[in-house]
């Protein structure tokens, strides 16, 4: 509920009490998930613009262009509260929300990628929260024809009670054709199309800015939405049809804080009269203060002239969409809403979104690092049990559930990035962040990520176009949970502008945090990055009888690293990483010198090997622990034909050559081998524990 | 020569067939909009995949039900070609253009991967392109993908060489671990008409069709087609 001081502060402002349609409008849109008011003046810290970007942060979605002819849009959500309470449809609306955002931009949604943060896979409680997420997504992303081409997969304890779900979507528009959410003129009107309003998901964006508490499930079970993706698909085509006719002024998608919360953001630039009658329900009895807050999916508010209401009806007919004429655009700044012949709600529309103020936090600062205690393990074991780690292991129980080819676009995917093909170029994607790296050292940890996805596009040759974030955080009440949310935005944007990527979007999800299992999140500052490499590249493993070299130095840091994980050998996290080598590997990657390539992340080179090479002879040149299993950024792992291919490339060696009947791997006189059949019994335990 | 494409509500490989037909097979093309019904006589008609009313009561269902199925019917008894994929192949099957039907995969999951398909028949209107126990790679995407028929059925199918495409391993041997959802006798493409002149498959053989996209066997499948349709009329 709206605090007894913003209240306060409201009475005071509008001199007189408030009806209960205008509280529950700021309830909603002063809340941190549609106003940002614990991150705005932080957020305003990062480099949004380049030459490339056409709509930067703001709106719906951003837009980039790619070509002369083409321009994508994209976004990032999070849907993590509601994924705890109902996991299926939880995930399922959180595709549907950020396909119609960028819808709303009059572009048509072409991939998804799902970044999935979730508890340890030894309790039932996570096995089944990743198991309907999984579906959900699945479900609701095959069903709408979007392939889900991409994404991350983090398991760790401090997401039991808390998972993340964060979605990013990404469309295509012509460069001078996209719509924006903001009405052009007084006159026109509000046209409400797709679903039926009914009582779904009351009050979901206070919900979102909340903690979880222990009744969650049984208590917020009404304040999640249940999607239905056979209707958004018909939203897409009808919306499109619509737009391509060039008769939409203006769009939004009804999301948080439902038509209240998209009618007076879109109206901002003007102002708005709503009639809350008019809207179609599928309950009886409602209430204005229900049908203005309800979030019921599937929904589009646009902006047309008066006289082309019946042409826009007649599309949404032709699709079995209902549709309603529900408002106009004023002149005069206020918010109003009526009901049946009554005012109940009249509020100066600034105040409204974006009067709510600020509030600061303290902030300090923590240390988290501890000493590295060495593990007495042998090396094999602890190579078997990284590879095992669900981090590292293979993730196809979850993609193969993802329609990935829909739209005949899709190239590569599940390998470092995702390429699609677009006009005659490419579209790379990538997306995740490595909150134990980040918990450790925020700033650097951030920073790293940004390198750490650039790379990802690099090992196919493409070249960085955007960033969106979703930034997840645990309560900003706490004042290290404050700095760590200050650091880790410092790190991505100055990293972001020392790579020259500009971040066109994003969101904010703060309070997670479970006070059933006592825990609070690690920061996840997950991203999504969108490159463009003008030929089309497939990523492939290294051949029979390449060399193996290693780019990069290798540091002892093994903080956060899955080493960590699965032993508990502490130590420090890495350092910020010189992106530099990035633009490197891209050329070589462009050049056609190399065979194959793959960024070092999470499970070092151990892991990289496994992906790149996997049957293969390697020589360590120092200690073997930290040859395999640290994760240093700025590393990658290439295949070539012969090593001149990387002459004149600083801090590279030829560690080794493709080939044999396993893994071995030696160094200072003695060895090991991992055959086929152990990389893949330890690489498919996720599938093991999933597949009952 | 004249395809049309049919496309329901929630329809989502419609524009990929039409692109494969019209751009990469270079064919005129339609897309029809369910409400509009075939308006006029087509050489063959696509039933493409997609999620028509969202899998809402069963796969293919309610399409099965809408009036532009009529029109659809008759122009498979007029000996036309209908070929139906993925949601395309539930409909048609629901439709009673085939036999059997197909239903939840034996795991109980959408499955999205690359398979290996054996090639069964290479003497119908869909298949004469290519050898008989030729092994092709096709990507499936389905929950209710598994094909089932009652054992006197099946056996008909095999006699009267109606059975399509198997599941397959690399080698072409048709084994119980290559078959991604359960099927009978791993079977997922079925022949049906008077004349062989419908075929339904759960395999997508439009995202088969240019190899950037890692694989063109299927293409042969729409080329047999348009072949048939030039030496037939």
């Amino acid at each position: 509920m709206v605090s007894v001081q913003d209240l306060e502060l409201l009475r005071r402002t509008l001199q007189r009490d408030l009806t209960d349609v205008e509280v529950a409008c700021f309830d909603n849109l002063w809340s941190e998930h549609c106003s940002y008011r614990s991150t705005r003046p932080l957020l305003k810290t990062l480099p949004t613009e380049g030459p490339a970007v056409l709509l930067g942060p703001g709106d719906d979605a951003a837009i980039v262009r790619f070509s002369d002819t083409c321009a994508i849009a994209i976004g990032m959500e999070s849907h993590n509260h509601p994924s705890y309470v109902d996991p299926f449809d939880g995930a399922a609306t959180g595709v549907g929300g950020i396909v119609r955002d960028v819808l709303s931009m009059g572009a048509r949604p072409i991939a998804l990628m799902d970044p999935l943060y979730f508890g340890t896979l030894d309790a039932e409680k996570n096995r089944y929260l990743f198991e309907h997420v999984v579906s959900g997504i699945g479900d609701y992303g095959n069903c709408i024809g979007v392939p889900v081409v991409g994404g991350d997969l983090g398991f760790d304890p401090c997401y039991a009670g808390n998972p993340l779900v964060n979605v990013v979507c990404v469309g295509t528009v012509h460069p001078d054709r996209f719509l924006t959410a903001r009405v052009k003129k007084p006159g026109t009107r509000l046209v409400l199309v797709g679903s039926s309003t009914g009582r779904d998901g009351l009050g979901g964006a206070s919900f979102a800015s909340r903690d979880l508490a222990e009744d969650a499930e049984a208590e917020d079970r009404p304040s999640v939405q249940v999607g239905d993706p056979f209707t958004e698909k018909l939203l897409i085509e009808a919306i499109l049809e619509m737009a391509e006719i060039g008769k939409v002024l203006s769009c939004r998608d009804l999301g948080a804080a439902g038509l209240a919360g998209a009618s007076s953001e879109m109206a901002s630039t003007f102002g708005a009269v709503i009639h809350a009658d008019r809207v179609h329900l599928r309950e009886t009895g409602m209430t204005a203060r229900e049908i203005m807050l309800a979030e019921s999916q599937e929904r589009m508010l646009l902006e047309v002239e008066p006289e082309d209401v019946a042409l826009m009806g007649a599309i949404a007919e032709k699709y079995d969409l209902s549709w309603s004429d529900i408002g106009e655009v004023i002149a005069e700044p206020r918010y109003v809403v009526t009901f049946h012949g009554e005012t109940v709600a009249d509020i100066p529309i600034d105040l409204l979104v974006s009067g709510a103020p600020l509030c600061p936090w303290e902030r300090r600062p923590y240390q988290a690092e501890t000493a590295f205690v060495r593990p007495a393990t042998p090396v094999k074991e602890l190579a078997l049990r990284v590879l095992a780690h669900p981090d590292v292991a293979e993730k196809t129980w979850v993609t193969e559930q993802y329609d990935k080819d829909v739209q005949l676009q899709t190239v590569s995917h599940s390998r470092d990035a995702a390429v699609l093909r677009l006009e005659d170029a490419a579209l790379v994607l990538s997306s995740g962040c490595n909150p134990r790296h980040i918990y450790l050292k925020p700033y650097e940890g951030t920073a790293n990520t940004v390198i750490e996805n650039a790379s990802n596009l690099a090992c196919v040759g493409a070249e960085p176009l955007c960033i969106v974030n979703c930034l997840n955080f645990a309560s900003p009440v706490h004042p290290e949970i404050s700095w760590q949310l200050e650091q880790s935005v410092l790190g991505l944007g100055d990293m972001a502008r020392t790579m020259g990527i500009p971040i066109v979007g994003g969101n904010v999800s703060l309070y997670n945090e479970s006070d059933e299992f006592n825990t609070q999140i690690k920061p996840t500052p997950s991203i999504g990055m969108a490159g463009k490499s003008d030929e089309v590249r497939r990523w492939k493993p290294a051949e029979e009888g390449d060399l193996l070299m290693l780019i990069g130095a290798t540091r002892p840091e093994f903080g956060g690293s899955v080493l960590d994980a699965v032993t508990g050998c502490g130590g420090m996290a890495p350092a910020l990483a010189d992106p530099a080598v990035v633009a490197v590997v891209r050329d070589l990657g462009r050049s056609g010198v190399v065979t194959a390539a793959t960024d070092l992340s999470r499970g070092g080179l151990l892991a990289a090997l496994a992906k790149l090479a996997p049957q293969s002879r390697v020589e360590l040149a120092g200690d073997p622990l930290e040859e395999l299993f640290a994760e240093t950024y700025g590393r990658f792992l290439v295949a070539c034909r012969d090593e001149s291919a990387l002459a004149g490339v600083e801090q590279h060696r030829v560690i080794g050559k493709v080939g044999g009947d396993a893994l071995t791997v030696a160094w200072d006189g003695t060895s090991f081998a991992i055959t086929p059949e152990e990389l893949e019994t330890a690489l498919a335990t996720t599938t093991r524990i999933m597949r009952y | 020569m004249r395809f049309a494409v049919v496309q329901f509500g929630g329809s989502n490989c419609d524009r990929d067939t039409h692109h494969v037909l019209a751009e990469v097979c270079g064919v005129e093309t339609d897309l029809v909009w369910y409400k509009d019904g075939l308006q006029q006589p087509y050489d063959a008609v696509v039933l493409p995949g997609g999620f028509s009313y969202g899998d809402y009561l069963r796969a293919g269902a309610i399409a099965a039900r809408t009036p532009v199925m009529q029109d659809i019917l008759r122009h498979a008894k007029e000996g036309r070609l209908i070929l139906g994929i993925c949601n395309g192949a539930q409909i048609g099957s629901e439709a009673g253009l085939v036999p059997g039907t197909f239903t939840l995969n034996a795991y109980p999951k959408f499955i999205s991967r690359h398979v290996h398909l054996r090639v069964e028949n290479d003497t119908s209107p869909f298949t004469s392109a290519y050898r008989k126990g030729d092994v092709i790679k096709i990507p499936i995407a389905h929950k209710e993908g598994r094909y089932v028929a009652p054992p006197g059925v099946v056996e008909t199918l095999n006699r009267e060489g109606r059975v399509a495409f198997r599941f397959c391993d690399e080698e072409g041997q048709v084994t119980p671990e290559s078959n991604p959802n359960g099927s009978v006798e791993n079977i997922t493409g079925i022949l049906g008409g008077s004349a062989c002149n419908v075929m339904v498959m759960m395999p997508h053989p439009e995202r088969a069709s240019e190899t950037v996209l890692g694989s063109d066997a299927g293409i042969r499948i729409f080329n047999s087609m348009i072949t048939h349709i030039e030496q037939h009329g």
